[in-house]
């Protein structure tokens, strides 16, 4: 039985080899420390995006004409161009525009992620506004409310409950998608690993690893979002 | 109390009301009638401005809502509207539907509104709903909860949007009889409707309007026995069978 094992090669040598997995996971804290950083960018992009996505996604759905423009802009600019390409904006172009200013990556990563997924949450929001009956908005305005006491009274509730499932979407790529942040060696879990896996040649075990930390990230998320979907389904 | 002077109001091409001057004087209640597509939701709906007129001046309480910057929002608080589907706000309870607008936008306190608005649930007859949800109640007590959602503004006047056109026919009565209790009051009212029998009961004064213009403008009795215009006639031939 032994002599099977040993005889199978892949186990011994090439790219999914068993010291390869031993060698990961005597320096897992490695991948620890970027989780943690990941997390971190992670969380308080989210936070930027929610509240620029709102405000934009109010705006969006306004009767005003100047805010409606702005934020047709905003979206289309950062729905149609690469995240890749607006971080390296930020991590490139600003310190020249602005000598000597400088971002930590972490704080690049956090504008970044939190810039692209506020323009797809105001999308997000300005449906979800645009779905509450024209009634609700006149009943509020008829009752002195102003536009945007109305919104943040009145509407933005009512509308939340339906926002909620594509909102936990855009959680979930929001959180991957901060492992771009890994090509201006930001640190993170992405990054981590990389670092790793390309000092010693360990990338089959390192990148499944580092998948299978997204993976756990994200799914529970994403189980979230079905959930709350069927919930809508049922009001 | 309500002036309106010379008040246009064109969506697109379709000429919604054409030059109408109205005024209603404080204390008035007053019935609009009309064939669908005559104007009177638009013009009833001009007196808060949830439709800017096109052109013409309206003037509520003494404020100008159509000069530039005008305090709508502040006119809007004394100025109660009922709609004809209720619109009442389905994430809150009843009690809340009542009390909310008292309490964030003229600052009252949450026990005063709260207690203000148990005062007029009760008198339309649905203190024992005050916990429930909108969607939990028949459209006559979600319209019966809309009018006690008024009331707990003190409106000065109250706009009445056709209240008993969306309800199940057993259920316009329990609406009406609120209504025309509170019409004994000395609130002004301002009431689009197809009921006849509220617009005898009740109407100080009955206003016909056809093609967004008002051709018919007098008393009940006036409208309903001796009216002038051909337009109304064959209206009322048609209503009144």
């Amino acid at each position: 039985m032994s002599d099977l094992i040993a005889n199978i090669g892949f186990l011994q040598q090439g790219p999914f080899a068993i010291p390869r997995w031993e060698a990961l996971f005597s320096n897992i804290d490695l991948l620890w420390q970027g989780t943690i950083v990941t997390l971190t960018v992670a969380s308080l992009g989210l936070a930027l995006a929610l509240v620029l996505g709102t405000v934009l996604g109010v705006m969006a759905a306004s009767h005003w004409r100047v805010p409606r423009a702005f934020t047709r802009a905003y979206v289309e600019f950062y729905q149609n161009t690469p995240l890749l390409i607006q971080v390296f904006m930020i991590f490139n172009a600003l310190p020249m525009v602005f000598s000597g200013l400088f971002i930590p990556v972490i704080t690049i990563g956090i504008l970044g992620v939190g810039m692209y997924h506020g323009a797809y949450i105001s999308e997000v929001v300005r449906a979800g506004i645009q779905s509450i009956g024209r009634g609700q908005l006149e009943a509020a305005l008829s009752q002195g409310f102003t536009y945007v006491g109305a919104m943040r009274y009145i509407i933005i509730p009512q509308a939340m409950r339906i926002v909620l499932p594509p909102l936990t979407n855009q959680a979930v790529s929001l959180i991957k998608n901060t492992s771009v942040i890994a090509i201006i060696a930001g640190g993170d879990l992405m990054y981590a690993g990389d670092a790793f896996a390309g000092r010693f040649g360990h990338y089959g075990p390192t990148y499944v690893i580092v998948g299978l930390g997204y993976f756990l990230m994200c799914f529970p998320l994403a189980m979230l979002a079905r959930r709350l979907e069927d919930r809508t389904r049922v009001l | 109390m309500i002036e309106l002077v010379d008040v246009s109001k064109h969506f697109g091409h379709l000429k919604a009301l054409r030059h109408v001057d109205l005024e209603v004087p404080a204390g008035q209640k007053l019935v609009i009638i009309g064939p669908s597509g005559s104007g009177k939701s638009t013009l009833i709906r001009c007196v808060n401005m949830l439709e800017k007129p096109s052109s013409g001046r309206v003037i509520v309480d003494g404020v100008e809502l159509t000069a530039l910057r005008a305090p709508v929002a502040k006119v809007r608080q004394s100025v109660a509207m009922v709609f004809q589907s209720f619109n009442l706000y389905p994430h809150k309870t009843v009690l809340e539907n009542v009390a909310l607008a008292p309490i964030v936008v003229c600052g009252v306190k949450k026990e005063q509104a709260t207690e203000a608005a148990l005062t007029y649930l009760k008198r339309v007859g649905l203190s024992d709903k005050a916990d429930k949800y909108p969607a939990q109640l028949s459209g006559g007590q979600q319209q019966r909860v809309a009018i006690a959602r008024a009331l707990n503004m003190h409106p000065k006047i109250m706009l009445f949007d056709e209240p008993t056109s969306a309800l199940d026919p057993e259920m316009i009565q329990e609406v009406l009889e609120v209504i025309i209790d509170l019409a004994q009051g000395g609130i002004t009212m301002v009431v689009v409707t197809h009921e006849m029998g509220f617009a005898k009961e009740a109407a100080d004064r009955v206003v016909f309007m056809d093609e967004g213009r008002i051709i018919e403008d007098g008393t009940p009795e006036h409208f309903f026995e001796n009216p002038q215009h051909d337009r109304t006639k064959l209206f009322l031939s048609k209503i009144l069978r």
